[in-house]
């Protein structure tokens, strides 16, 4: 009985599988993303909405999150980027964070492992984010996760880990600022310099030679991926909350009202039905700026 | 002649104004509404004692006017809106693309009468974004004009309104007659503190990180600070919503149905609430701005934790 209960259930995961595959080709007529970012929120509220021990929302999250990167890399989706913790998590009580980061050392290397999705789908993982915040081990472990997988090059998947824009673009603009500041000092003590600027006033030229957009964009720690075509956020709240607020600028926003250990294949088909409906409008404004 | 307080228990009837005629025309306080008490000792204290300024504010009508279901407490201070839908909504009527443009103006002067009216301190408008350069010359031109008639225009309302003008954007690219006419409107209500209306003109978020980190990398180099110095808090100073108080909007309005941000203020908008409105901006009116701040009001904010 048992046995024949397995088959069924395997034959209709084969069924769904199968089902899924050609929705897939249907859709691959049209264009395909190629960068989906994730804000994975609503883990806590579903460990309340269903009774669940302290911990086992963020659990079940992983495993949705397992899921939509199937999804994608299936779809042919090349770059993923997933907001698995702000900077302002910080604040939250030292036990859930403890708990957080524990949780991220146990996946980190689970997805290390051979028969994961990592490997099974050729993905390079990157850790994008202040890592100077986390703990040794943690830090560590992200760091040989990095390393284990630089030769993958089929697809990407950056993990905002210490995270925020803000953090972010304040240190790109430090970096561009350090990079210039060598560049003057070198050309300077080498007799090129640009000359000095009177204290208290300065031409809008000098300004503008100074640093530009270009400069700033190659200091971002999501420097590796383009800018993303669709940023999903779950659990119904319509913010940003600090992610990728540069790239974002001309992204279409997906905020689908559930949870996130809920988000499933509808959700995924539905962002990108939308995300082909403006593409071309989209794709215009990024084009033009 | 610059604003003068009238308190009076009998409110003054003025004629209705034709819908052609922006609403500054027929101010404020001249309303058709008659207060339902006499007029309480905390505001002749207020007038006798206080500043002028202070008295406007506190006026027993603010309490009055909010519609049912908005909490003043819960109002948010800084509201910004993508004006979105214009041309949309001149095609779906056949007109000329020019009138999709008056017609958003004229929506425009309607919210900043509500905003002033249910004390939103200050209302950011994404008037014309870096990216609408690339528009068709004739369009780019009568939009100029339209600014320039916009504030010209409406100098003597902000006046007696007591309102603030800021402009934010790359202004180098825009006629020299209109910036000249932007930079002395915002020098001549600077003082003003009723209200801000801040009006980003040639701007994108983009081009506001770039102008702050090149303002900061030219104090590095005349010796001002070190590149090590820079941070968040050194960030904000150089960016162009530093003319206001509030320069993180609470609540960002994107009208027409549209999901994103089209590279509108980036940095400002960290933690604020977004609501993507389906009307066009020329048809979005007082309905949907009520509709937009009680969503608002039943948000949880966390700022990230």
């Amino acid at each position: 009985m048992e046995r024949i209960r397995e088959r069924v259930i395997q034959i209709y995961g084969n069924l769904v599988s199968l089902l899924q595959k050609c929705i897939f080709c249907i859709l691959s007529v049209g264009p395909i993303p190629n960068h989906i970012a994730f804000i994975m929120d609503g883990n806590r509220r579903f460990t309340k909405k269903c009774k669940l021990m302290e911990g086992a929302g963020h659990k079940i999250g992983f495993s949705a999150l397992m899921s939509m990167l199937k999804y994608c890399y299936e779809f042919g989706v090349r770059y993923v980027t997933v907001y698995a913790f702000s900077i302002e998590n910080f604040k939250r009580s030292p036990e859930e964070v403890q708990s957080l980061m524990d949780l991220m050392l146990e996946k980190i290397e689970e997805i290390l492992k051979e028969q994961s999705i990592v490997n099974r789908y050729g993905v390079r993982v990157i850790f994008s984010g202040n890592l100077k915040l986390l703990s040794e081990p943690v830090r560590l472990a992200a760091e040989r996760a990095m390393l284990a997988t630089a030769k993958n090059s089929k697809a990407v998947l950056s993990i905002c880990v210490a995270y925020t824009s803000t953090n972010e673009i304040m240190h790109a603009v430090q970096e561009s600022c350090e990079e210039k500041w060598d560049e003057i000092t070198l050309l300077n003590s080498s007799g090129a310099g640009y000359g000095l600027i009177s204290l208290g006033g300065y031409e809008q030229d000098e300004m503008d030679h100074l640093i530009k957009l270009t400069d700033i964009e190659k200091h971002m720690y999501m420097a590796a991926a383009p800018d993303p075509d669709i940023i999903i956020r779950t659990s119904g709240e319509t913010r940003l909350s600090n992610f990728l607020l540069w790239q974002s600028a001309n992204c279409y926003l997906y905020l689908p009202s559930v949870l996130w250990p809920e988000i499933g294949f509808r959700q995924f088909l539905w962002a990108i039905l939308n995300f082909q409906q403006i593409h071309f409008y989209l794709d215009k404004q990024r084009k033009q700026s | 002649m610059p604003f003068s307080l009238h308190f009076s228990p009998t409110p003054l009837i003025t004629a209705p104004s034709p819908l052609s005629k922006p609403f500054f025309l027929v101010p404020y306080y001249h309303t058709l509404y008659a207060p339902k008490s006499p007029p309480c000792s905390s505001t002749e204290h207020a007038l006798t004692h206080q500043g002028k300024q202070e008295a406007f504010d506190r006026r027993p009508e603010d309490s009055q006017t909010l519609p049912l279901g908005l909490r003043r407490d819960a109002m948010p201070s800084h509201v910004a809106v993508i004006m979105d839908g214009n041309r949309r909504w001149a095609r779906l009527r056949d007109l000329p693309v020019r009138s999709g443009y008056e017609a958003g103006v004229e929506s425009l002067r309607k919210i900043v009468e509500i905003c002033c009216k249910w004390g939103i301190k200050v209302l950011s408008v994404f008037a014309f974004s870096s990216d609408n350069w690339f528009r068709p010359k004739v369009e780019v031109e009568f939009l100029m004009s339209l600014f320039e008639r916009g504030m010209q225009e409406d100098t003597g309302i902000f006046f007696r309104e007591n309102i603030r003008i800021s402009v934010i954007g790359d202004l180098t690219k825009l006629p020299k007659a209109l910036q000249e006419l932007m930079v002395n409107l915002e020098e001549a209500t600077k003082n003003n503190t009723r209200f801000q209306l801040i009006v980003a003109v040639s701007y994108s978020g983009h081009y506001d990180v770039v102008q702050a980190c090149q303002r900061l990398a030219l104090k590095a180099k005349c010796g001002l600070i070190e590149p090590s110095d820079i941070n968040v808090s050194l960030m904000e100073q150089e960016l162009e919503t530093n003319c206001t108080e509030f320069p993180h909007p609470d609540l960002l309005i994107r009208t027409s149905g549209e999901f994103r941000i089209s590279n509108f203020m980036l940095w400002q908008l960290a933690y604020t609430e977004l609501f993507f409105a389906q009307s066009l901006w020329p048809d979005f009116g007082e309905a949907e701005f009520l509709k937009a701040l009680l969503a608002f009001q039943q948000r949880q904010r966390r700022y990230g934790v």
